[in-house]
């Protein structure tokens, strides 16, 4: 018995036993220390955590064999053995930083990401809408950054010196031909798509993902929502038109389907807004869209988006040539495009994103010469006028299918490869004066594939590598193009990026087919980037050399038609750019700034020689500025945008050298263009209100400032007509609403 | 002899066994009483989710020591200054409350816990990210409710999150002071289930109730 007790108290004195100090300090692998390390004695009560110093010390009753563990967050978790027995243990251990999302530099030369996820995004999602030059459109936001030009007279983005044919546009990876409604002459178009299908955009200014191909200056990559967070029907109702959707969720919030139909029509917009041209047919549009998504079981989504639209539209200008005679200009447009897409995790680090695209376009267009009377009037003799009389039907159809394979490999090194094929059959009937029919007809094959990798050297040093190669049927040649990235983070956070890329593009279709043999005209970019990132201020100032080589000379033929005839166009760009976000400075106002400094001359087309191109200024400026004034539930937007004259010719042609010769030449006024807009909404706060109503009032050119885009001339050369806005000002309002929701949450979310 | 040897064996396996249940809680127990001082320094929050951690990692199925490190790391976001920060913290905090919840589903005090990971991520840019996390941060304060109506942390939990939203938006006192008056009664009821469940806040909705006076 007493033995037992003895034996008891023996075991029990060594359990509690004596205890034993262990200590030590943590650094890092460049030996600095690293505070908040939970330093434990695996399985058991024992440790401690380190102080700012990276020092620790705790007492232990254990004995023998241990492990000791140091864990902390973005550090590589560590472990050791000891050995316990009565004296202390002093211990310095040195932990290795993980390379982690949050940490790690961004690779961001040439790109900027709109989104509410990313990191290093210096736009919201919401940002594309409330810039008030933007009007809602997609890529209209996208002005008031650096690099782009503020070209009015017709749409597309015109970046760093380049044509807008030189920028395209992805959805989901896929690329959307068409993206903007068909253009009509002196007048911008507006993209098709509403900025409300997208959840995030990236909008590179150059130097490109090794994933995007055929186009020599810009890539917008668009990326569609996934499910809705909620079920909801819209109706909007504005001076342009009417439109209303339905966005339905499933109970189990796996999949969801939408529809929406939008009908515009411009009468009452133009009514409110004097047009300068003469409407005979005002600009209608009929347009819907369909949408499904269905979450995968592995965490993967497909996605559907179909879209058709009709539209149509008229208008009479004054000819040129006559001072008695008009231009009329119709075009109707049928177009449709279709997208589903696939996105799925396989496990083990593999990803596979697939797609498929489909779309259609049809044009009508219909140009006559009319009399005071509106008649039609042929005249052919002098000869040019005869041309002023044709119709051109445009066939268009695209398809594409694309796989992109992405390898996670340790930290945030990432391997994606995949491939491309685009198939375009594009078909024309140009109708002459007198009947005479040309039928063209220009169809491609294109194959890409394409590698990139993502190399993290450690948080601080980034590599992005690539490569592409194409083969187009129309050029019948493989292009090689390789991309190139790095980017270096400063202990302040703030970071430098290069990147260099080489970039091919077919001809443009309107300047085939043709007889000659033709390569791919071809753009290098250089691009140096530092930027400072903070969540309420944003810098960023980027330098760039553009080279362009064997750019498409055109020359026309007998019977008017411009056709490319060979390589030997050429150009440059130079330019610095700055943007700077504040968010800070003033309480609750949001504002940014850009400049951009460009210096540019190609020669391509018809031009006569290098020349700066009459869609490039040298001096380029925005300003943005956002205030919420909650107690009036009201938003204020605001945005300047200015640009110095840009150049403008006539090319007259010499007959006995056979070539275009510089006949005049000139520079447009700046630019300058104050927009406003208000968001109203009355429903913010009501909590569960059954509906949730914005109003909008948008006013373009507030100060009804002069604007000249570029000049028109006469046959001859002999005189000029300033091409201007349609109208002085452009005033829209809108009501728009949601129903069965309580959107307050997406007020409190937009303007917070 | 032998038989007492038996007795001895097993009384001491169950002395130990005792004593280290009588370690546990008397561990926890001076650590629950740590956290409320410890809001002074934020360096002290997370040697105490520390110390929370551990003990569950020895203990491995004790929810509690699990909750209380989750509850530390979650608190430790709300002091962190830095809010590029706060993401990773909130990460390691739902990596702790998953293993409570593991352990014990569909408990109302996870639920609440839970929210206010939600709510943590949040704020890192509310703006932006309101619609995803303050809808999730209501998701688990709703099932929270659900799971244990006399739970007085869920309605507290919403009833700040709305006195800290703008009036215009909603919130304000006005709609606040109900809520959190109904988590005050219920507070006055509450009966925690031991020295060591969760029974804290009380004093904070008091507070917040004086506040909106």
């Amino acid at each position: 018995m007493k033995g037992a007790f003895t034996l008891l108290i023996l075991l029990l004195g060594f359990t509690t036993g004596a205890q034993v100090k262990v200590d030590g300090k943590i650094t890092d692998t460049k030996g600095k220390p690293v505070g908040g390390v939970s330093i434990t004695l695996k399985d058991t009560y024992d440790g401690a955590t380190t102080d700012s110093l990276g020092n620790f010390s705790f007492l232990t009753t254990e004995k023998g064999k241990n492990i000791l563990e140091a864990s902390v967050i973005g550090y590589k978790p560590f472990q050791q053995e000891i050995d316990l027995g009565s004296a202390p243990v002093t211990l310095n251990i040195s932990m290795k930083e993980l390379v982690t999302e949050l940490k790690a530099v961004v690779i961001s030369a040439g790109s900027f990401v709109a989104s509410d996820k990313n990191k290093g995004a210096v736009l919201s999602a919401l940002d594309i809408v409330t810039t008030p030059s933007a009007n809602a459109d997609v890529t209209s936001a996208f002005k008031s950054l650096p690099g782009t030009q503020q070209v009015g007279e017709s749409e597309g983005l015109f970046v760093r010196g380049g044509s807008a044919t030189e920028s395209k546009i992805y959805m989901d990876g896929n690329l959307v031909n068409n993206f903007f409604y068909s253009s009509t002459p002196g007048i911008a178009t507006r993209g098709r798509f509403n900025p409300f299908l997208f959840k995030g955009t990236i909008f590179s200014s150059g130097g490109y993902s090794a994933l995007y191909g055929q186009a020599l200056s810009s890539a917008l990559i668009l990326e569609s929502k996934d499910l809705p967070e909620k079920t909801q029907a819209d109706l909007g109702i504005s001076v342009v038109g009417v439109g209303g959707g339905i966005q339905h969720l499933s109970k189990d919030k796996k999949s969801s389907w939408g529809i929406s139909y939008n009908y515009s029509n411009l009468l009452l917009g133009f009514a409110i807004n004097k047009q300068k041209q003469d409407f005979y047919q005002i600009p209608v549009y009929h347009q819907g869209d369909a949408n499904f998504r269905i979450k995968t079981k592995s965490g993967g989504i497909i996605k559907y988006y179909g879209y058709i639209s009709a539209n149509k539209t008229g208008f009479r200008s004054a000819d040129i040539d006559s001072t008695v005679l008009k231009n009329a200009f119709a075009i109707e447009n049928l177009n449709t495009y279709q997208n589903i897409n696939w996105r799925e995790n396989f496990g083990t680090g593999w990803k596979i994103t697939t797609g498929i695209s489909y779309s259609t376009n049809l044009d009508d267009i219909n140009n006559e010469l009319q009399d005071a009377n509106n008649q039609k009037k042929v005249i052919t003799n002098p000869s040019f006028y005869a041309f002023k009389n044709f119709k051109l039907k445009n066939r268009a159809q695209y398809a594409q299918a694309r796989v992109v394979l992405d390898k996670k490999l340790n930290g945030l090194n990432v391997i994606r490869f995949g491939a491309d094929y685009f198939y375009s059959d594009e078909k024309s009937t140009y109708t002459l004066y007198d009947g005479t029919k040309f039928t063209e007809s220009v169809t491609d094959n294109l194959q890409s594939v394409f590698a990139e990798a993502d190399v993290f050297i450690t948080n601080s040093l980034a590599a992005k590598i690539g490569g592409r190669v194409e083969h187009s049927q129309v050029v019948n040649k493989w292009n090689v193009a390789p991309r190139v990235s790095v980017a270096y983070k400063f202990a302040d956070n703030s970071q430098a990026s290069f990147a260099y890329g080489l970039f091919y593009q077919n001809p443009e279709r309107k300047y085939l087919p043709t007889v000659a043999s033709l390569d791919y005209s071809r753009a290098a970019h250089y691009i140096l980037q530092y930027q400072k990132i903070s969540s309420e201020r944003t810098f960023r100032v980027e330098a760039f050399y553009k080279e362009y080589t064997d750019l498409y000379k055109t020359s026309t033929s007998p019977t008017g038609r411009e056709a490319a005839t060979n390589n030997n166009g050429f150009g440059h760009a130079t330019g610095l750019e700055l943007f700077f976000r504040d968010k800070k400075t003033f309480k609750n106002v949001d504002y940014w700034v850009s400049y951009s400094f460009l210096d540019t001359r190609r020669d391509f087309l018809n031009y006569p020689k290098a020349i700066t191109p009459s869609f490039a200024a040298n001096h380029t400026a925005a300003l943005v500025v956002k205030k919420f004034v909650t107690k009036w539930k009201t938003g204020f937007n605001l945005s300047y945008n200015f640009a110095t004259g840009r150049p403008y010719y006539y090319f007259a042609y010499d007959n006995v050298q056979n070539t275009y010769v510089i006949g005049d030449a000139g520079k447009t006024i700046n630019y300058n263009s104050m927009s406003f807009s208000v968001n109203y909404l009355p429903k913010l706060g009501k909590t569960n209100a059954k509906s949730f109503i914005v109003w909008v009032l948008g006013i373009n050119n507030v100060l009804g400032q002069e604007q000249v885009f570029n000049y028109n001339y006469n046959n001859n050369g002999s005189r000029k007509e300033a091409v201007t806005p349609p109208s002085k000002r452009f005033m829209f309002i809108g009501c728009f609403i949601s129903f069965g929701i309580d959107r307050t949450q997406d007020a409190i979310n937009n303007n917070l | 002899m032998k038989k007492l040897f038996l007795l001895a064996a097993v009384s001491f396996f169950t002395i130990v066994s005792f004593a280290q249940s009588e370690k546990y809680i008397a561990s926890m127990k001076a650590n629950i009483a740590a956290i409320d001082t410890s809001f002074k320094n934020p360096a002290n929050l997370l040697d105490l989710a520390n110390k929370f951690e551990r003990i569950a990692t020895a203990e491995k199925t004790q929810w509690l020591a699990f909750y209380y490190a989750a509850l530390c790391q979650v608190n430790y976001t709300y002091m962190e200054q830095d809010k590029s920060k706060i993401d990773a913290i909130a990460d390691k905090a739902t990596e702790l409350i998953d293993k409570a919840d593991a352990l014990q589903p569909n408990n109302s005090e996870i639920s609440c816990l839970k929210s206010m990971i939600a709510s943590a991520h949040m704020m890192v840019n509310p703006m932006q990210r309101f619609m995803e996390y303050g809808q999730e941060a209501q998701t688990f304060i709703d099932a929270a409710m659900q799971q244990d109506p006399t739970n007085p942390r869920p309605e507290y939990l919403k009833g700040q999150g709305l006195k800290f939203t703008p009036e215009q938006f909603g919130g304000g006192c006005a709609t606040a002071k109900p809520i959190l008056q109904s988590s005050l009664d219920k507070y006055n009821k509450f009966k925690s289930a031991s020295d060591i469940h969760p029974n804290w806040g009380k004093q904070r909705v008091e507070m917040l109730i004086g506040e909106c006076k």
